[in-house]
């Protein structure tokens, strides 16, 4: 029997071998690109431009499952009738597709939260761009790194 | 009909901010998990969740395949009145469930 | 070394180590402590769990009538809260009308077909996990307790032998992964001790709820080994030899594994 005991299988083999036998069973769709990320925050914002700001994301740097991954996102405004955050789009580089998730809230939201959970298929960065009452846009973003579990079951 | 949770708090102070959370079973199927024969089960998914208090929309989202499988949405709002809340979720073919729950403001 | 041999020393080991120390303390970890803190969070909010929604489809099973009898769970067992508290802790447990262990899912499957007249549930159907699941909540917090009933013994003892029983291709047994290496990495994910205390759950992999055969198969399909059918004695068995492995941990269900 090969030896299974850590001593004997580097950290790095054991990663190799666990995603290469991924690679050999699952059937890769096509991944999102930066290019089809960026292509589709453009199509969002109409081009306008982002500030970096204001926006937050709260998820595990290190995500224990693709499948399912917790996302709260904040955005610092005061959420008056003057001064509100309208829509907050979620972006991610890597998946098949590039949108995640559009959350439309109002001056009654009380605060710019939204909390969701979403699948990602790939080490990668993901995007929230908010657009407030004024039209100005703000984002955040984030890089995460997705392990994936070990029995691939059938 | 999909099995739907709905959580609010039971009561809310006139003005306070109340997080209202909602879950619902749908597998989300993305239409990139593979059959194992070359094809891949179609997609099929909630596009869209509305919640109204009293008829008036209070939070909207349009979702993607890369919302995860029984799709968990919080959310905040006012409460500025009482009455009747009202989720709905349709899904890619259209079809709408809804559930309702009651707030009290006091 | 043969299973023997190694129940020797372990014997010997559990002597002395118990003869050495006033108060031994339980080195066994339920896999809710080896997630991440955000999935330990999922499982404790009934608001979020999404194996609270199979919980919420049992209840409602548990009224339905059902069968050529037209009964429901509720005729006979009343309000679960009170009548199945503590059940699933018990469980698998020893049918007379069968002269065998029944798991949970079998005694379910076995009052629909017998007291309901109904058609038993297809093996990990979306009825079956969600009694299941409704049945096992009420005992959630509750320390598992394995019968103390001789009957049990020969089978628990076939369920001990095949949890060290080296299978498939790549020749594993569960104690070769659960008990010879927990918390080491299987390419990234963290082995747990795989103590039974949360199922049916939802596990993040199937993006639904599942049994704990479905988790046994997965197991058998990772070493490379066919998996026994669903249903099979074998895994009542298994389940037998580690709730008792399990007693006193706590019940879970429905718990959330990666």
């Amino acid at each position: 029997m090969s030896g299974f005991g850590s001593s004997h299988l580097s950290r790095r083999a054991a990663l190799a071998a666990g995603s290469g036998a991924l690679a050999a069973l699952v059937v890769r769709p096509a991944q999102a690109t930066t290019q089809t990320m960026q292509a589709a925050i453009d199509a969002f914002t109409g081009g306008a431009a982002i500030t970096q700001g204001k926006v937050t994301m709260d998820i595990p740097p290190l995500v224990e499952n693709g499948n399912s991954v917790p996302l709260t996102i904040t955005v610092d405004s005061p959420m008056t009738d003057e001064d509100f955050v309208k829509t907050i789009a979620v972006f991610n580089e890597r998946n098949p597709q590039p949108n995640i998730g559009t959350f439309h809230l109002n001056a009654r939201s009380g605060r710019a939260f939204v909390s969701t959970r979403i699948r990602l298929g790939d080490s990668q960065s993901i995007v929230a761009v908010a657009q407030m009452s004024d039209g100005s846009l703000w984002s955040g973003s984030v890089e995460l790194i997705v392990t994936l579990p070990a029995c691939v079951e059938n | 009909m999909a099995r739907a949770l709905i959580n609010v708090p039971p009561k809310a102070k006139r003005g306070e901010v109340i997080e209202i959370k909602t879950l619902i079973s749908h597998p989300m199927e993305t239409g990139y998990r593979p059959k194992g024969d070359g094809s891949f089960f179609p997609r099929d998914i909630i596009q869209k969740f509305v919640c109204t208090l009293n008829g008036e929309e209070i939070f909207r989202a349009d979702l993607y395949p890369a919302i995860a499988a029984n799709p968990f949405i919080a959310f905040t709002t006012v409460a500025r009145e009482g009455g009747l809340l009202v989720f709905s979720w349709t899904d890619d073919r259209g079809e709408a469930q809804m559930e309702s729950a009651k707030l009290v403001v006091e | 070394m043969t299973v023997r041999a190694a129940q020797g020393i372990l014997a010997l080991v559990c002597l002395l180590a118990s003869s050495a120390l006033a108060q031994t303390t339980d080195s066994r970890r339920s896999g809710f402590e080896d997630m991440s803190p955000q999935s330990q969070a999922l499982q404790k909010d009934d608001t979020a769990n999404p194996g609270m929604l199979s919980v919420l489809d049992g209840e409602a099973l548990w009224s339905t009538k059902a069968g050529s009898a037209g009964k429901s769970c509720a005729d006979c067992h009343q309000d679960a809260t009170t009548s199945m508290k503590g059940v699933a802790a018990r469980y698998p447990a020893f049918s007379t009308e069968h002269n065998r262990p029944l798991d949970l899912q079998g005694r379910i499957n076995a009052c629909r077909e017998t007291k309901q007249q109904a058609t038993p549930f297809a093996w990990e159907s979306k009825e079956l996990l969600a009694l299941s699941a409704y049945v096992g909540k009420q005992s959630r917090g509750m320390p598992i307790t394995p019968p103390d009933d001789p009957r049990l013994e020969p089978f628990r003892k076939r369920g001990e032998a095949l949890y060290s029983q080296r299978l498939g291709q790549l020749n594993f047994s569960c104690a070769n992964c659960h008990d010879d290496n927990p918390g080491q990495k299987l390419a990234s994910a963290v082995i747990p001790q795989g103590h039974p205390t949360g199922y049916p759950l939802y596990r993040l992999e199937w993006q639904s709820l599942g049994s704990l055969q479905r988790r046994f198969r997965g197991c058998l399909v990772g070493v490379r080994a066919e998996p026994y059918p669903y249903g099979a004695q074998e895994y009542v068995e298994l389940e037998l030899f580690m709730m008792s492995r399990a007693k006193g941990m706590q019940v879970e269900t429905p718990a959330v594994r990666p």
